[in-house]
């Protein structure tokens, strides 16, 4: 079997950061209590301490957007997270503090004073305080680039992504070195893994890519099956070192679809670019078809990063709805149904998972093996 | 805000009969040849999954434009 001791390490030094961290912060609160009027839709969870109006359409933000902590529960209406680091390039330098001097304020009215400068957060975007004061309500977006530092904090989608490279990590080195020892046939998890592995080689790669050339971009594909399959389930996980949207984040798939397009466009070969430059048809065409190629080269990785992103997101948006109508309902009656619904989605979800990891890595390898084939050219070529 | 949604939901019917339609010549093949059913449920949900793609840009866009 895999070695558990890494693994067990790891988890160990997770909950013993989580307990730290949500000890510190109970100390602050008893201190700091007068943040109670800046707290946006986390009150659905606990709500022992007042009634707040429960607002669907932001708890349903909060979880399947970013965010600089990891929230994990509310105990007495205190937000209880798991503090994430703040890591910020602004104009004087680095600057890094942890995001629990924010005190759970996303309105832009409590200001953290580090280094010398002075940050606000609104909306979960960073901003320096001074340039934010002179923002009218619509200029204040994420896209204000003048008024914000450069963001490159650990926030809750980048700690998973982390983890989930880790997990994957250790899994396959695992398997690769149980190879290495045992000569029979494999058991254990490298006897789960090799059919998937098999898979990928057989159904995915080579009929698409050609028995020649597949090996080269074996890794490759690999990689993105697994990493997207792992990433997806990881979101469906509800508990704390687990629930985040990776996979339905717009910047993560398109950074994907952006790494296949580079290596479609890197293995190019002849034909494929002549296909481009000089499609088969009459000259006087070429000025519509060339464009028209080229946007098709671009819009067959963009239909791969938002069909990712949307299934994905759809899936979380669809089940946290189920979810909300327990308390829009305001009855426990509606509970059962709710849950039987959810529970429903939840497989459905599953099956998703899988699935668009086999779609994303089944159409990369088609797109590899359109760039790379050759064929024999007949005469009116 | 309502636009969105009648824009999403008709986004989906679409969806709904382009899927339908390749359940549905699925199942007549699979009758005809039971033994490369297979093959035709890999091929079906390949393209149910692409079909679903489509149908998502146009909840996106909704989302966006909501």
């Amino acid at each position: 079997m895999i070695s558990i001791k890494p693994l067990q390490s790891f988890i160990t030094a997770l909950l013993i950061g989580f307990s730290v961290n949500t000890y510190a912060e109970a100390q602050n609160d008893t201190t700091a209590v007068a943040h109670e009027a800046s707290h946006d839709g986390h009150e659905a969870h606990g709500g022992h301490g007042e009634d707040k109006e429960f607002n669907a359409s932001d708890l349903i933000n909060s979880h399947i957007g970013d965010s600089h902590d990891f929230h994990i529960f509310d105990w007495d209406g205190h937000p209880v997270s798991f503090n994430l680091p703040v890591i910020l390039w602004t104009d004087n330098g680095l600057v890094v503090f942890s995001s629990e001097k924010f005190h759970h304020d996303n309105t832009g009215h409590h200001v953290v004073e580090a280094d010398g400068q002075k940050f606000v957060r609104h909306n979960e975007v960073i901003y320096y305080a001074d340039k934010f004061e002179t923002l009218s309500d619509d200029d204040k977006s994420a896209f204000n680039f003048d008024a914000r530092p450069l963001d490159f904090s650990i926030t809750k989608l980048v700690f998973s992504l982390l983890m989930s490279a880790l997990v994957l990590f250790l899994l396959f080195s695992a398997v690769a070195r149980s190879y290495k020892k045992n000569r029979m046939a494999p058991k254990g998890l490298a006897g789960f893994l090799e059919p998937l592995v098999v898979f990928v080689r057989d159904d995915i790669a080579i009929p698409n890519i050609g028995e020649k050339k597949y090996a080269k971009y074996m890794p490759y594909l690999l990689t993105i099956f697994f990493f997207i399959w792992i990433n997806n389930l990881i979101g469906l996980i509800p508990f704390f070192p687990f629930s985040s949207n990776l996979t339905g984040n717009i910047c993560f798939t398109f950074v994907l679809a952006f790494i296949t397009y580079i290596v479609t466009t890197a293995s190019g070969s002849k034909d494929y670019w002549k296909h481009i430059f000089m499609p088969p048809v009459p000259k006087l065409l070429y000025p519509i078809m060339i464009p028209v190629e080229i946007i098709g080269t671009l819009t067959k990785p963009f239909a791969l990063m938002i069909r990712l992103f949307a299934n994905i997101t759809a899936g979380h948006i669809i089940i946290l709805s189920l979810i909300s109508l327990i308390y829009i309902f305001k009855t426990v009656a509606i509970a059962p149904v709710s849950g039987a619904f959810v529970l429903f989605m939840s497989v459905l979800e599953l099956l998703v998972a899988a699935l668009q990891a086999y779609v994303f890595t089944l159409l990369s390898a088609l797109f590899i093996g359109q760039a790379v084939e050759e064929h024999d050219h007949h005469d009116h070529h | 805000m309502v636009l969105a949604g009648i824009g999403a939901g008709l986004a989906v019917i679409g969806a709904g009969i382009g899927i339908g339609k390749i359940g549905g010549s699925a199942m007549d093949a699979m009758a005809r040849q039971p033994e490369v059913a297979n093959k035709i449920q890999t091929a079906m949900i390949i393209a149910a999954a692409l079909i679903e793609g489509v149908a998502l840009f146009a909840v996106v866009v909704a989302l966006i434009a909501k």
